[in-house]
């Protein structure tokens, strides 16, 4: 249960490409790694966090300091890998709570190779991305030569622009879970997190997973009740392919969108989207139903934002960030699609905007 | 939605005294809600019976009243202010007991006013077990499994699919009668069988035990729109067992996954709706039995709490303020968020850091208590501290706990000296293994020490699991723990270089701390030095509500150890206030009341106000009180940093108790200027020496007294003086191990308690003035001209510290004589000392004489008394003259009671503690403190013994026993109860020397003669007044039982003849009409505030 301590680990460097320098201990692989640096405000759930395919080639650092307390399990995995480039704690725990064994973070980083960080300023470093904005960074723990380090997190690709999606090795077949589900839906998937899969199928649907490549009569052509758009990684604005095949769903299946859909259903709609300075990423966020006055507290994870002031007319806002402004959701009036920002599976956050899948359930009812 | 126009006054209810269990942190919520009310317009009437609050400052609301919190005396407030709504919400139990209490009487009903915030259903519902548990079960949220037996066979039966062990508890029994723990079937059939028999109505209920459960507290929000959020997660260090207050916590939980946590999360808010609470915060608490993940919900209170205020401040989130405007219509979008100034309140808090809280206990001064933690609170304070892991968070806590350690051991102190001796023997060794064992019992059992004995178990070898399971303590705490014994022992190898050095101080090692762990003569130099030549400085980070996503514009700071600091020197002038640390009997909110008055006033003259204090229940520690807010432990390491963080012109030291004051040497040597009186003139004051010579320059007298340092010395000395003997340690704050000796061999044994608690300081031997009346004068001084704030003539006569003693502004039996005698003596004691700033001289008269017991060239317990007392905010024009000003410039004159008497009356926490008897004696005790106010003494004194809770009776019985040399002063007030129509009873020897003197008085035997008639009659009832004179050489075992019979069934009980008549002039009023007017502090003496702090 108690692993080897990190405080007695090797040196590790990050680099971003403001030049910016914060040094720390290894965690997880020895080794270098880039992406863009982001940072998560949630105090637990960090396992979900990992393993959510939204966070292709970034590295997240965790404002929370200790981090790794309680233990990895089988039913908090996203998805069957982890895909974070990079994750930077400032206290990793070498012991997990509530005395059930398991992988401390350090093992489980190692198993899944990903380079880390502890022991370093994370508020610092907070800091420096929410004045700054997101920034392109390395972590390393092979490298003495901090310039170099700076250098090559200058040349990074950069986030705007990336078509992360078709980077995300998933299983490019057409799945059905579970085989018994009564409602059809058909899911497009861009890097689903299992959450949203699991909110459907508690739901008694029948979910057929289709690749992100797919094109929109293939979905039709299986008769779903509704089609889900999913999370995933990188800039929407980069898969102006996906965005043509949902636009050709619009109007002949209920639609529902989260974070990654939710942009894909603005752009399809004839919106735009643009990159928030450092994004959106904890368990937090306040956001407010513009119809209802309600307020749910959300799951969030995004770098991008559909532009409210784009949207075409027919389209309409339906929820706001209360931190910010930025737009939480849009609906297609008349037209059966909806789509929200946040994430309403939540996993890990706040559980109350599940009832969006409600009324998605309940607009597929009566389209039906 | 707008604020409420359907009412526009409201009656704030204050939580009254100090008490275990309800401390400063409802000043702090009653100070918010006050604040946040009237700044929305509505007529806030506040109602509180503890004068040293700062929600009772006539600024904070519109009709201010110090009443007793009783039906009687609100209601009549009421009727004069007319409110159209009360919250009930922000002052405790106490409060929302009183709000069920007008409620049941149709007091609201009668005037028309609605409860806001949590109406009555909820509050019942909070609070009625059953009904709780019904509003869980329709929640669909667990509780504790329970099932009623009425026979031992059903009882077996339905118990079967509980698991061992199991509680019992009797249907309506009186003080747990029958109830347990069975841990078998053979005990559950037994005690089944012994609590069928012990309920009247033949009912047990048998619940699952969660002894050693996992223990959880949500703060949760809910506004008139229904939006609920959680603002903070209090995780309990010990497990189920201890109770919350006595526990230690840490924010925010640190061994909860995000999925058991958002069931939590989801069921507080069920509950909350269940529950009914319509609009503010609640406290939701939750078990999780480790291993399977259930959660069960234990309790809620609709109610802001300790917990609540504990969040407030490691969140930043003000959650009374919030829920004060909430109750008046606000939705939480509509509120700022004032920490970031541009988002609102509908959020939860996001923290990066970890915040741990731990109790303060007084067990020394009751040594005859159980130590042991139950679920009934005993702590009387906490310190807060936030660091960036655990273990910092927790060395900084233990550092302001002020406990003689600096840290988590490692300190050479008591038992950590003990272990390291012990780690050094083999494995086998029998000393070894014993002490191994002993400690490993004290992790056992839970007590205040637990944290500690946790260390020198893992030093001795022990495994971390084993302490787990031997604690219930989560493993992830134990191993944090660990990381420290760890570190040492890489220490201990290898030595400590600037590396390591780093890395100790980012796991919360103190200066001290690591002199002790590089040894006594290391070669580099002193910890502090070697960090300033090494770069290694404490850093400031923010507490901003939202783990830096946003900029925070409130500047809330603890330190750490980092790449960055947020704090920086502003330009202004800055001058540090040093509060007074964790509350404990002696040391208080009457401190942090004079530190926000010295804040508010430097504020308002343009100074930048930089507050360090780590007691997170109070008034000084909101953001909103000071410029700068420095969540710190109150020592000599921390003070320097933030002295050099702030470039502050100096610091005050002598308005926040003992705590500052012990450190004002440190600090100066330090580099950093005392403010006001010279740390000199305050050696000269607590020098016994030194302190003699004075006193005889000034042609004035002192009690024959002398400074020993060993129990030879001190019997030599006391045959000189003769006895009786007062003994002492010095330095130390509210009479700690202070005590009467009649005797050489009673001298013998309390010299030696006084030697264990005074830490190497000498023993101060004093004359005792028998019988003496007993005076403190509080004194504010420019270097120049006095200002005599008042002289307050103690009730109780000396012998009783004058913390405990009832005392009268102005004086009640002193000639004007007399009072001038000891005005002109403080004034020439503040002149000679060179005071800038408050001084308080206690004097003792005796046969025409006065006689000076000490001089505290600092602000002294009374201080906010009088502040309320005389309209004067003595402690702000103290910070006002020590940084400059005159009393002429400030137009301070002596103070003046404006045509009122004003009583102190006291409140002692025996009722806490079993097995203490519950006297009076030269060491402090009480907890808290109420003040009565009335056009006489008699008045006066009526409403102080109301407000402190002693259920005075108008008709009954009353019992005397009255030592000889009081029997004959004592027949006046005998006749007077008499004449009232109370029955009287005493003793043998009183009701015959009554009865010889024409006063009726019948018998009853002496309970040491073989006779149990006393306590009998006080357990029937029959007895509602107990007039119990003591002698403390004889009858003492007598005279405890009494009172403690008196105690356990809430009779009051006078146990000096002055009290006992002061309480005689009171029942004449009483019994004639009533509780006396309530008077509105705004009106006293024309009042119109002329201090108005700053914004």
């Amino acid at each position: 249960m108690v692993g080897p301590s990190p405080q007695l680990n090797s040196s590790a460097f990050l680099a971003l490409e403001d030049g910016s320098l914060f040094r720390g201990l290894t965690l997880g692989c020895v080794g270098e790694t880039e992406g863009e640096l982001v940072f998560n405000t949630s105090h637990a759930g960090y396992q979900e966090i990992l393993t959510d395919p939204s966070y292709k080639r970034q590295i997240i650092c965790m404002a929370f300091p200790p981090m790794g307390n309680y233990s990895f399990t089988e039913d908090a995995a996203e998805s069957g890998g982890v895909h974070v480039a990079g994750f930077i704690v400032a206290d990793s725990s070498r012991v997990t709570s509530h005395g059930r064994g398991g992988l401390t973070l350090d093992e489980y980083l190692r198993r899944h190779n990903v380079v880390g960080m502890t022991g370093v300023d994370t508020r610092a470093i907070v800091r420096r991305v929410r004045t700054r904005g997101a920034m392109r960074a390395v972590i390393s723990s092979v490298s003495n030569d901090p310039a170099a380090l700076v250098n090559r997190a200058r040349g990074a690709s950069a986030m705007a622009g990336a078509d992360l999606v078709r980077e995300l090795e998933h299983d490019r077949a057409i799945r059905v879970v579970p085989p018994g589900g009564k409602i059809p839906f058909a899911l497009l998937e861009c890097g689903v997190k299992q959450g949203i899969v699991d909110s459907l199928v508690r739901r008694d649907c029948r979910v057929t997973i289709f690749p992100s490549d797919s094109k929109a009569q293939d979905l039709l052509a299986s008769m779903p009740a509704g089609v889900l758009l999913s999370n995933g990684p990188g800039d929407p604005a980069a898969l102006p392919g996906i965005v043509t095949e949902v636009r050709a769903l619009i109007g002949k299946v209920p639609i529902f969108g989260i974070c990654l859909g939710h942009q894909l259903l603005g752009l399809a709609a004839g919106g735009k989207t643009y990159k928030l300075p450092f994004g959106h990423r904890g368990g937090n966020h306040p956001v407010l139903d513009l119809r209802t006055n309600a307020i749910v507290i959300t799951s969030q994870n995004h770098g991008f934002a559909v532009d409210v002031d784009s949207l075409p007319e027919g389209t309409i806002a339906t929820e706001t960030n209360l931190y910010d402004g930025t737009n939480e959701g849009i609906e297609l009036v008349g037209r059966q699609a909806f789509s929200v920002q946040y994430h309403p599976e939540a996993r890990p956050g706040p559980l109350e905007s599940a009832e969006r899948f409600e009324r998605f359930l309940e607009m597929v009812g009566k389209h039906a | 939605m707008p604020r409420r126009t359907d009412i526009s006054s409201i009656l704030l209810i204050g939580a009254g005294p100090i008490i275990i269990g309800q401390a400063c942190e409802f000043d702090y919520s009653g100070t918010q809600a006050a604040k946040a009310l009237k700044r929305e317009g509505y007529r806030v009437i506040l109602v509180n019976s503890n004068p040293a609050t700062i929600m009772t400052d006539p600024e904070m609301a519109d009709a201010t009243y110090i009443e007793p919190l009783t039906v009687e005396s609100v209601e009549k407030i009421i009727a004069i202010e007319k409110p159209d709504a009360i919250i009930s919400t922000m002052g405790g139990q106490t409060a929302l007991n009183l709000a069920k209490g007008l409620h049941e009487a149709g007091v609201l009903d009668r005037h028309g006013v609605k409860l806001i915030g949590a109406g009555f259903e909820a509050i019942r519902k909070g609070e009625d077990r059953e009904a709780f548990r019904v509003v869980c079960s329709e929640a669909g949220v667990e509780v504790p499994r329970a099932v009623v037996a009425r026979t031992i066979e059903d009882g077996l039966r339905i118990s079967a699919d509980l698991s061992y062990p199991v509680v019992l508890r009797p249907a309506f029994t009186l003080g747990g009668t029958g109830s347990g723990i069975a841990r078998s079937e053979d005990e559950l059939r037994s005690m089944l069988g012994i609590g069928l028999l012990a309920s009247p109505v033949g009912e047990v209920l048998v619940e699952e035990c969660l002894l050693g459960w996992l223990e959880y507290e949500l703060e949760v929000m809910r506004d008139a729109a229904d939006r609920c959020v959680v603002i903070c997660v209090i995780e309990n260090v010990d497990p189920m067992g201890v109770h919350t207050g006595d526990s230690v916590t840490v924010a925010p939980a640190m061994t909860l996954s995000d999925h058991l946590y958002q069931k939590m999360r989801d069921a507080s808010f069920a509950i909350m709706r269940g529950v009914g609470v319509e609009t503010g915060g609640s406290n939701v608490q939750f078990a999780l039995q480790p291993g399977t993940g259930r959660i069960v919900a234990i309790e809620m209170n609709p109610r802001v709490s300790r917990s609540s205020a504990l969040a407030s401040k490691a969140t930043g989130f003000p959650i009374a303020k919030i829920a004060a405007l909430l109750a008046a219509g606000y939705l939480l979008d509509e509120i700022d968020n004032d920490i970031t100034g541009r988002t609102k309140a509908a959020f939860e808090p996001a923290l990066d850091y970890v915040v741990t809280k731990i109790p303060r206990f007084a067990f020394e001064k009751f040594k005859e208590a159980d130590q042991t933690l139950t679920t009934s609170m005993k702590s009387v304070g906490e310190v807060m501290a936030i660091g960036r892991n655990f273990p910092e968070s927790l060395q900084k806590a233990l550092r302001g706990l002020e406990i003689g350690r600096n840290g988590l051991a490692a300190d050479g102190k008591g038992l950590d000296a003990v272990t390291r001796v012990m780690v050094k023997k083999d494995g086998d060794d029998p000393v070894r293994r014993e002490f191994t064992q002993e400690v490993l019992y004290k992790i056992k059992m839970p007590n205040c020490d637990r944290l500690f004995n946790i260390k020198y178990a893992l030093m001795l070898g022990v495994a971390a699991e084993e302490i787990a399971t031997l604690s219930g303590i989560d493993i992830w705490f134990i191993c944090q723990i660990e990381r420290l014994v760890d570190f040492e022992a890489v220490v201990a190898r290898e030595g400590l270089d600037d590396t390591r050095l780093a890395e100790a101080k980012r796991l919360g090692y103190s200066d001290a701390q690591l002199d002790f762990l590089s040894g006594p003569d290391s070669a580099a130099g002193s910890t502090r030095n070697r960090r300033t030549a090494a770069g290694i400085e404490r850093v400031y980070k923010c507490v901003d509500t939202c783990a830096g996503e946003f900029e925070a514009v409130t500047p809330y700071f603890y330190g750490t150890f980092g790449d960055e600091t947020e704090a920086v020197p502003s330009g202004r002038e800055a001058v540090m206030i040093l509060g007074s640390g964790p509350n404990r009997i002696g040391q208080g909110i009457e401190f942090d009341c004079c530190c926000c008055h010295a804040a508010y006033a430097l504020r308002e003259d343009g100074y930048e106000v930089v507050m360090v204090n780590s007691n997170p229940e109070t008034v000084s520690t909101d953001y909103d009180t000071s410029d700068k807010l420095f969540f710190e432990p109150v020592v000599v390491e921390d003070v320097l940093d933030i002295g050099k963080a702030t470039n502050a012109v100096g610091a005050i030291v002598s308005i926040g108790g003992q705590t500052p004051l012990s450190i004002a040497h440190g600090i100066e040597a330090g580099g950093i200027r005392i403010l006001g009186t010279s740390v000199a003139s305050i050696d000269r004051a607590e020098d016994r020496e030194l302190f003699a010579t004075l006193v005889h320059k000034l042609g004035l007298k002192q009690p024959a007294n002398a400074t020993v340092r060993g129990i030879e010395d001190a019997l030599r000395v006391a045959g000189k003086i003769g006895y009786p003997i007062l003994v002492r340690p010095s330095y130390v704050l509210g009479g700690r191990a202070m005590q009467v000796a009649y005797s050489e061999s009673e001298l013998r044994l309390l010299a030696q308690e006084a030697l264990d608690a005074s830490d190497g300081r000498p023993l101060l031997i004093d004359q005792y003035l028998d019988q003496a009346l007993e005076a403190d004068v509080d004194a504010l001084s420019d270097g120049r001209a006095t200002a005599i704030a008042g002289v307050m003539e103690h009730v109780e006569p000396a012998g009783i510290h004058s913390g405990d003693s009832a005392g009268s502004f102005p004086a009640y039996t002193f000639s004007p004589d007399i009072v001038e005698r000891m005005k002109d003596a403080t004034r020439k004691f503040a002149k000679e000392l060179e005071v800038c700033g408050l001084i308080n001289v206690q004097f003792a008269v005796k046969g025409g004489e006065i006689y000076v017991i000490e001089v505290n060239p600092r602000a002294s317990r009374t201080v906010p008394f009088l502040e309320k007392a005389t309209g004067v905010k003595w402690a702000g024009a103290a910070a006002r003259v020590m940084m400059g000003r005159t009393l002429a410039d400030l137009k301070i004159t002596d103070g003046d009671p404006r045509g009122y008497f004003y009583i102190k009356e006291v409140v002692l926490p025996f009722n806490r503690f079993e097995n203490v008897d519950p006297v009076l004696s030269p060491e402090m005790k009480s907890t808290g403190e109420v003040m009565g106010i009335g056009l006489t003494f008699a008045e006066a004194y009526l409403k102080a013994q109301l407000a402190a809770g002693n259920r005075l009776p108008k008709r009954g019985g009353v019992l005397l026993t009255i030592t000889d040399r009081d029997k004959e002063p004592a027949v006046a007030l005998a006749r007077d109860l008499s004449s009232l129509g109370f029955d009287l009873f005493g003793t043998p020897g009183t009701s015959k020397f009554m009865s010889g003197q024409g006063v009726p008085v019948g018998a009853i035997g002496k309970i040491h003669e073989g006779s149990s008639e006393i306590i009998d009659r006080i357990l029937r009832g029959d007895i509602s007044l107990v007039i119990n004179t003591r002698d403390s050489r004889k009858a003492a075992n007598d005279a405890r039982r009494i009172d403690r019979a008196a105690l356990n069934h809430s009779v009051p009980v006078y146990s000096t003849l002055r009290a006992a008549s002061a309480m005689t002039e009171a029942l004449k009023i009483y019994c004639r009409s009533g509780a006396g007017e309530p008077v509105r502090l705004q009106k006293i003496g024309g009042h119109s505030p002329t201090f108005q702090r700053s914004e």
